[in-house]
C-alpha cells in the first residue's frame, strides 16, 4: 500500500506503487464527468502552492485539483530574481509553519529544493518541478494516459524526444517507465544529453527515425528557445529538420501508437501543426488526466489518510 | 460460525423486499437502485430482477463506492481501492432504492446518502438492507430489512454473495 510521506520524485518508485497512484487517478478522473466535480476527502487540509519559478499550467492544475478534493488552497508566487538559495527558503519555510499548513505544491529552479524543504518541515511536500531533476506528476499524467490507452505498459515501445540534458519532464518518465517495464528510447541531439546518460537504462540514439520507427508512444519535450542562442543547438530550423516530429515521421511509428507533449508547445519547431491536431495527439488529454493524477496523488498524501495508516 | 440464513431464506427475503418496495412507491415508475460496493452493488442487482420480474419494468441501477466520502480513514486500510462510482443516469426527482448488506454504525449510509446528493436531489432516498445489526452510531434506518439481530462487539455478521464469496448465505463469525 502506498504509504510515502512525500512525493519528491519517481526515483526509488515500484511499479506497484507507481500502479496504485494511477488506480486512484482512474477514480478521480471519473469525478470529473460529474456535475458536482468534488469530493470531501481532504476537508479542512489546508495546503500552499510555492511556484517559485513560473507557470499557470501546472500551478492551475494543482489549485484545480486541490479544490476538487475540497482542500484550502492558499498561493504564494514569487520571482526568481529576488530569491537567493538557502536562506531565503528558510524564512519562508518558517513562515509556513508558523501558519500551520499541512501540505506544500512547490516548484523551484534549483533541484533538490523540496528535498530541503521536506527535511525542515513538518508538513507534507510535493515536488511540481525542482530545478532540472524531477517533475513526478508530469509523469505519472502521461503514464496514466498512456496506461487508458494501452493497459500494460510492460513491454510497449516508448520514445522520449527532445532536451535531455534540462527536461525534468523526461527525468521522472524515464524512472517510470522504467518501473513499470516499458521498452524506452531516448533521442536528443548529442549536447542535449546529459553525462551519464547511458547509465540511465534506456536505449539511447540520436537518430529520430530509429527511435520512432515501431513506437507505439512519442512523448516530445518542448526545444526551449533559448538553448539557440546558447549554443546547443545551431538553429531552430536544424532542430526542427532533424529532430521535429511531422506527419511523415509519424507514419513510421506502430499502427497503435499515440503522441504526446507535455505543454507548451512550440508549433512548428519540436512538433508541426498537423501532428499537434492530429487524432492520435492526446496533448489535451493529457491535461485533463493531469488534473485527476493530482487529485489521487493529493488523496494519498493527505495527512488524515497517513494518520489512519499509522495507528 | 453459525449460519443466520441459508441460500433459500435469502432469495425469499430479497423477493419479500422487492414487493414491499413495489407496495409503498405503488408500483415502479420512479424507482431507482443503488447498490453499495461491494455487495450491496450484487444484492441491488438481484432486487432489481425481482421488481422488474414483478412490474414489467425496466429500472436504472448503478453503484456507489463510498471511500472518497468516508469520515474515517482508518477503514481504508481494510478496502484501499477506490472501485468506482457508476451513476449514469440522473437522479433528480427520482424515488432511490440504496442497496447495502449490512447496515451498523450507519456511517456508511451516512456517506452514500452524501455522495448521491452530489448528483442531483432525488425525490426520496429509501434503504434495503439484509441484516440490521443494531448500535448505530448516526440517526440512520433502514425501509426495509431481511433480518433484524443483536451482535456483540466481538461479532460480526457477513453476508455472503455467490458472485463473490461462491455462496449466498449470511452467516454470525465471532472474532478471536
Amino acid at each position: 500500500m502506498y504509504s510515502r510521506k512525500h512525493l519528491l520524485g519517481l526515483e526509488g518508485y515500484s511499479g506497484d506503487e507507481i500502479l496504485e497512484i494511477l488506480d486512484h487517478a482512474k477514480a478521480f478522473r471519473d469525478v470529473l464527468e460529474r456535475d458536482i466535480k468534488k469530493v470531501p476527502p481532504l476537508r479542512g487540509i489546508t495546503i500552499a502552492n510555492l511556484f517559485f519559478e513560473p507557470s499557470t499550467r501546472t500551478r492551475m492544475s494543482f489549485e484545480l485539483a486541490e479544490k476538487r478534493v475540497s482542500a484550502d488552497v492558499v498561493n504564494f508566487s514569487a520571482s526568481t530574481s529576488s530569491l537567493k538559495k538557502g536562506e531565503s527558503l528558510r524564512d519562508t519555510v518558517e513562515n509556513i509553519l508558523a501558519m500551520k499548513i499541512d501540505m506544500i505544491v512547490m516548484r523551484h529552479g534549483a533541484t533538490g529544493a523540496p528535498h530541503y524543504i521536506a527535511r525542515r518541515c513538518d508538513s507534507i511536500v510535493i515536488n511540481a518541478g525542482d530545478g532540472s531533476h524531477e517533475h513526478p506528476t508530469q509523469a505519472l499524467l502521461d503514464l496514466f494516459t498512456i496506461r487508458e490507452r494501452f493497459g500494460d505498459l510492460k513491454g510497449l515501445r516508448v520514445a522520449l524526444v527532445g532536451d535531455a540534458l534540462h527536461s525534468r519532464v523526461i527525468r521522472s518518465n524515464v524512472f517510470g517507465l522504467k518501473a513499470l517495464g516499458a521498452e524506452t528510447t531516448l533521442c536528443a541531439p548529442a549536447t542535449l544529453l546529459p553525462k551519464g546518460v547511458e547509465n540511465w537504462g534506456v536505449k539511447i540514439t540520436h537518430d529520430i527515425e530509429e527511435a520512432i520507427t515501431d513506437a507505439n508512444v512519442v512523448n516530445i519535450m518542448r526545444l526551449q528557445l533559448e538553448r539557440q542562442s546558447s549554443g546547443y543547438i545551431p538553429s531552430l530550423r536544424e532542430y526542427s529538420r532533424i529532430w521535429g516530429i511531422d506527419t511523415e515521421r509519424v507514419t513510421l511509428m506502430d499502427k497503435d501508437h499515440m503522441i504526446m507533449h507535455p505543454g507548451p508547445m512550440n508549433r512548428g519547431v519540436e512538433i508541426t501543426q498537423d501532428v499537434a491536431d492530429s487524432d492520435e495527439s492526446v496533448i489535451l488529454e493529457q491535461v485533463t488526466n493531469g488534473v485527476a493524477v493530482r487529485m489521487a496523488v493529493l488523496y494519498l498524501l493527505s495527512p488524515l489518510r497517513r494518520e489512519a495508516l499509522e495507528t | 460460525m453459525i449460519e443466520l440464513m441459508d441460500k433459500t431464506h435469502l432469495e425469499r427475503s430479497l423477493k419479500r423486499i422487492a414487493l414491499e418496495i413495489i407496495e409503498r412507491n405503488k408500483g415502479a415508475k420512479n424507482l431507482v437502485i443503488i447498490g453499495i460496493r461491494n455487495r450491496g452493488v450484487y444484492l441491488s442487482e438481484r432486487l432489481k430482477a425481482h421488481i422488474e420480474d414483478t412490474e414489467k419494468v425496466e429500472i436504472p441501477i448503478g453503484s456507489i463506492d463510498i471511500t472518497l466520502y468516508r469520515d474515517d480513514f482508518k477503514e481504508i486500510t481494510a478496502s484501499p481501492y477506490i472501485g468506482g462510482t457508476e451513476i449514469i443516469f440522473d437522479v433528480e426527482d427520482k424515488d432511490v432504492i440504496l442497496v447495502d448488506d449490512v447496515l451498523y454504525t450507519g456511517r456508511t449510509v451516512r456517506a452514500a446518502l452524501d455522495e448521491i446528493i452530489d448528483f442531483g436531489r432525488p425525490k426520496s432516498i429509501q434503504l434495503a438492507v439484509i441484516v440490521d445489526r443494531g448500535n448505530r452510531e448516526y440517526p440512520i434506518c433502514a425501509d426495509y430489512i431481511a433480518k433484524q439481530i443483536s451482535l456483540k462487539e466481538s461479532e460480526y455478521v457477513e453476508v455472503r454473495v455467490k458472485e463473490v464469496d461462491g455462496e449466498d448465505q449470511v452467516v454470525k463469525v465471532i472474532k478471536e
